[in-house]
């Protein structure tokens, strides 16, 4: 079977344009805190959100809606309106992280299909084995930091469907699990959605060298010339010892579009592309690209060579923890 | 890891040297008055700005001789341009084909700015939520311009089609996006 | 108020760890988790130390727990979980991959690193055995606030991060094996030389974050002591101390003295500071607007 391609969409435009070009399945959220791209100017209301599902629908493409954020202590009922807003808004299936969530849906929205958001970071097949006993769920998206080999591992443990990351931001940190963020801005993904949010992001050009600050914290610096990178925590330039570099990852972007056949054979069912932030003239060239590499997967011919370096966040990419050595 | 360059095209002199001479006051007048026409017919993109609906944007193309203020005005908006650096929000610099490819989805906003062809400064929210409206807007300023000149819009089009061929510069919505 | 001691986050000798868990027995906390927490390489090497330590910490009356890893992925760490739970203890979960392993009707508690952000999460919890819960440290005080309301109507302990470095990330990859290029397999314990992380600072030489292996932590030192009484108006019955390599047991000392109601949050800010003149502290999460932030700026700004 064809791997399923699930591309982003931040807006309504944006996913008009990953249907046309060719996914099979695009993933979005409601304009609010509930979903982990809560960004200025981005994501669907409940009209668009309805009428986006119908437009996919109608050729042929499915829909999920992220609901990943971690529900606020006191305010959980906005995060239930939204599970319940999807289903009826005939969403495909829901993205979920957290454990009272996941208990909520698979209670009140029984049949309302529940998939595990990176955002829980199960990475192994205990945990996914067992987010499918205990809430049903059908399908779990999996941490950035497992190698092919574990991949393959987990799917002979389980009959839960399983989707990995193949292109875009790539978090170095388990997922779900890091708030660096909100230590230096007071906004991290698991609360607010958001991650090195824009609002607390400030760059100064000092004669053509670039400082990023985040929060007040220079964390790097462009010379004249240079690729700028956004001022991500986790990829930013620090000093330790007496090295000054990118201690924890490189402003890089993922990239596994080689590593294709690898995954389908360790039994992956869908390939996701990471960037609800991105244009609508990003998501049209990830997704013909990739829908490319899985039809020559499918039809026994060889994958096209990429051609995305230049979306790619400091215009270089990584293949991550798929290959051992990135740890 | 691999790393790869495209170039934006730079505005040609002969269209840069001119607008040295244009009286602003009057452009700007008439691109207020097509700004308006567009929030009219694209009430959405106001609302995408959410809380920065109000906010003051200086677009700065940078191999342009002037400046571009844009005040949303909550759906209301007005276009200023001017030749002294003036204070905004948020300001956008970048030749004028990125800008243009960024309104037309021909570039990634993103992919422009990581390759420093696209400079942001003051506030990077309201910077995104402008660039996330406008993209979603899926604005076509060549056929904005040919609705608002009705019986000289076979000619204008035909100008217009010229330059994009002759510049390189996103006039239009394109077909197929550049990357 | 109890007094938890957290499991030592970083890299000691054995023989560090073994007369660490002597001077917390002397101690008056109420209660002490221990094992490895951060990285399953480490554990062999304390291992055998692990019996006698609990032996004498539940001979000084004190509570004893045992921690799991807070990222399982390898088949070798999926056994450490099996082992762990046969050890008889009570677990403290700080990864939710333990869950599968335990015997229904199991009693255990959860740590600072599970996510648990609201009161279905937590009634969830609940229903499946756990007694206590260390809160994320992320949380501001509001949600500590209904949290602990929830919790006590469920007989759930809520303890919440009293002091220390925070643990803000935790990650597959080996930081300090990078920064020594060298990958995770083969990391040749490069973590061992720093008892309370690797500081990290900006590209303008402001302190930032610590380096601890696979994890990432705080800078700053994380304190409740200006929010005891708000903490325990909520219902908080319990603040988790985080071990650091100098004057532990005096910050313990300090601790008791200041929930017990015998001298003041500043007065405990200023006996740390006395012995570890370096440490800055926060207290952003629960009050502030960043977790960075302090809230009294008097000792912040003399950072």
């Amino acid at each position: 079977m064809v791997m399923e391609i699930v591309c982003p969409a931040g807006t309504p435009a944006a996913f008009r344009a990953a249907v046309k070009a060719g996914a099979h399945t695009i993933y979005c959220g409601f304009a609010d805190e509930t979903n982990a791209r809560n960004f200025p100017g981005l994501n669907f209301d409940r009209v668009e959100m309805r009428d986006s599902v119908a437009f996919a629908h109608q050729h042929g493409a499915k829909v999920l809606v992220a609901i990943n954020t971690f529900p606020r202590a006191g305010d959980e009922a906005i995060w239930h309106r939204a599970v319940a807003d999807a289903e009826s808004c005939g969403a495909d299936a829901v993205i979920l992280a957290d454990a009272g969530l996941l208990d909520y849906a698979a209670r009140d929205h029984p049949n309302l299909r529940r998939h595990l958001s990176v955002q829980a970071a199960a990475a192994n097949a205990d945990m996914v084995n067992f987010y499918a006993e205990t809430f049903g769920v059908k399908r779990v998206v999996l941490p950035r930091v497992l190698s092919v080999p574990e991949i393959a591992a987990i799917n002979a443990e389980t009959e839960v469907e399983t989707e990995v990351f193949v292109f875009g931001g790539l978090c170095v940190m388990a997922e779900g699990r890091c708030s660096l963020s909100s230590y230096a801005t007071g906004r991290s993904p698991n609360m607010n959605g958001v991650c090195s949010p824009a609002s607390h992001v400030e760059y100064h050009d000092h004669n053509g060298v670039l400082d990023a600050q985040l929060g007040g914290y220079t964390i790097h610096r462009a010379q004249k010339g240079d690729a700028a990178p956004y001022p991500t925590l986790c990829k930013g330039c620090f000093t330790a010892g007496e090295k000054t570099d990118h201690l924890f990852e490189d402003p890089v972007s993922l990239n596994a579009e080689q590593l294709i056949p690898q995954l389908q054979k360790a039994g992956v069912t869908a390939l996701k592309i990471e960037g609800r932030q991105r244009s609508r003239s990003y998501v049209t060239q990830v997704v013909r690209n990739f829908r490319e590499a899985v039809d020559a997967l499918e039809d026994g011919r060889p994958l096209p060579q990429g051609m995305l370096a230049r979306l790619s966040e400091g215009q270089a990419m990584t293949t991550g923890a798929y290959k051992k050595t990135w740890r | 890891m691999s790393q790869t360059t495209v170039s934006v095209p730079r505005c040609p002199p002969l269209l840069a040297v001119p607008l040295r001479a244009v009286p602003l006051a009057l452009l700007s007048a008439s691109l207020t008055a097509f700004s308006r026409r567009i929030a009219t017919s694209h009430p959405g993109l106001f609302r995408r700005l959410g809380d920065y609906a109000n906010t003051p944007f200086v677009i700065d193309p940078t191999d342009l001789p002037l400046v571009i203020l844009l005040h949303p005005g909550n759906g209301k908006p007005t276009i200023t341009l001017t030749r002294r650096p003036v204070g905004g929000a948020a300001r956008i610099a970048g030749p004028l084909a990125a800008l243009l490819g960024l309104v037309h989805g021909g570039f990634d906003g993103d992919a422009l700015f990581f390759s420093r062809d696209l400079v942001i400064e003051g506030d990077t929210s309201a910077s995104l939520a402008l660039r996330n409206a406008i993209d979603d807007a899926e604005l076509d300023l060549s056929e904005e311009l040919l609705n608002l000149t009705g019986p000289l819009a076979a000619p204008v089009h035909r100008v217009l089609s010229l330059l994009e061929r002759r510049t390189g510069l996103y006039l239009t919505r394109p077909e197929e996006p550049a990357w | 108020m109890q007094l938890t001691v957290a499991p030592i986050p970083f890299f000691w000798s054995k023989d560090t760890w073994s007369t660490f868990y002597e001077e917390i027995a002397e101690t008056s906390v109420d209660r002490v988790v221990l094992g490895e927490l951060v990285c399953s390489k480490r554990l062999p090497f304390f291992q055998d130390q692990i019996p006698g330590a609990i032996e004498r910490l539940i001979a000084a009356g004190k509570d004893v727990a045992l921690t799991s890893l807070a990222l399982i992925t390898l088949k070798r760490e999926r056994k450490l979980t099996a082992d762990l739970v046969e050890m008889g203890l009570e677990v403290e979960v700080n990864d939710l991959s333990v869950l599968p392993y335990l015997p229904k009707s199991t009693k255990f508690s959860v740590g600072p690193l599970v996510n648990v952000y609201n009161e279905g999460t937590l009634r969830w919890l609940a229903s499946l055995g756990a007694t206590r819960i260390c809160l994320p440290p992320e949380l501001p005080l509001a949600s500590v606030e209904i949290l602990a309301k929830e919790a006590a109507s469920l007989d759930v302990t809520i303890e919440v991060w009293g002091h220390g470095r925070l643990p803000l990330a935790i990650s597959g990859r080996c930081y300090h094996a990078r920064l020594h290029g060298r990958t995770k397999d083969n990391c040749q314990f490069a973590c061992e030389d720093d008892p309370d992380g690797l500081d990290v600072a900006t590209l303008d030489g402001q302190p930032f974050l610590t380096m601890n292996g696979v994890q990432t932590l705080s800078d700053s030192y994380a304190t409740t002591v200006h929010q005891i009484g708000q903490l325990r108006d909520a219902g908080v019955t319990a603040l988790r101390l985080s071990p650091q390599s100098h004057g532990f047991a005096n910050l313990c000392h300090q601790y008791r003295a200041l929930v017990e109601g015998q001298c003041s949050g500043e007065a405990v800010l200023e006996a740390i500071t006395g012995q570890t003149p370096e440490v800055r502290f926060s207290d952003g999460f629960l009050t502030g607007d960043r977790g960075v932030a302090m809230s009294t700026p008097a000792i912040a700004a003399r950072t």
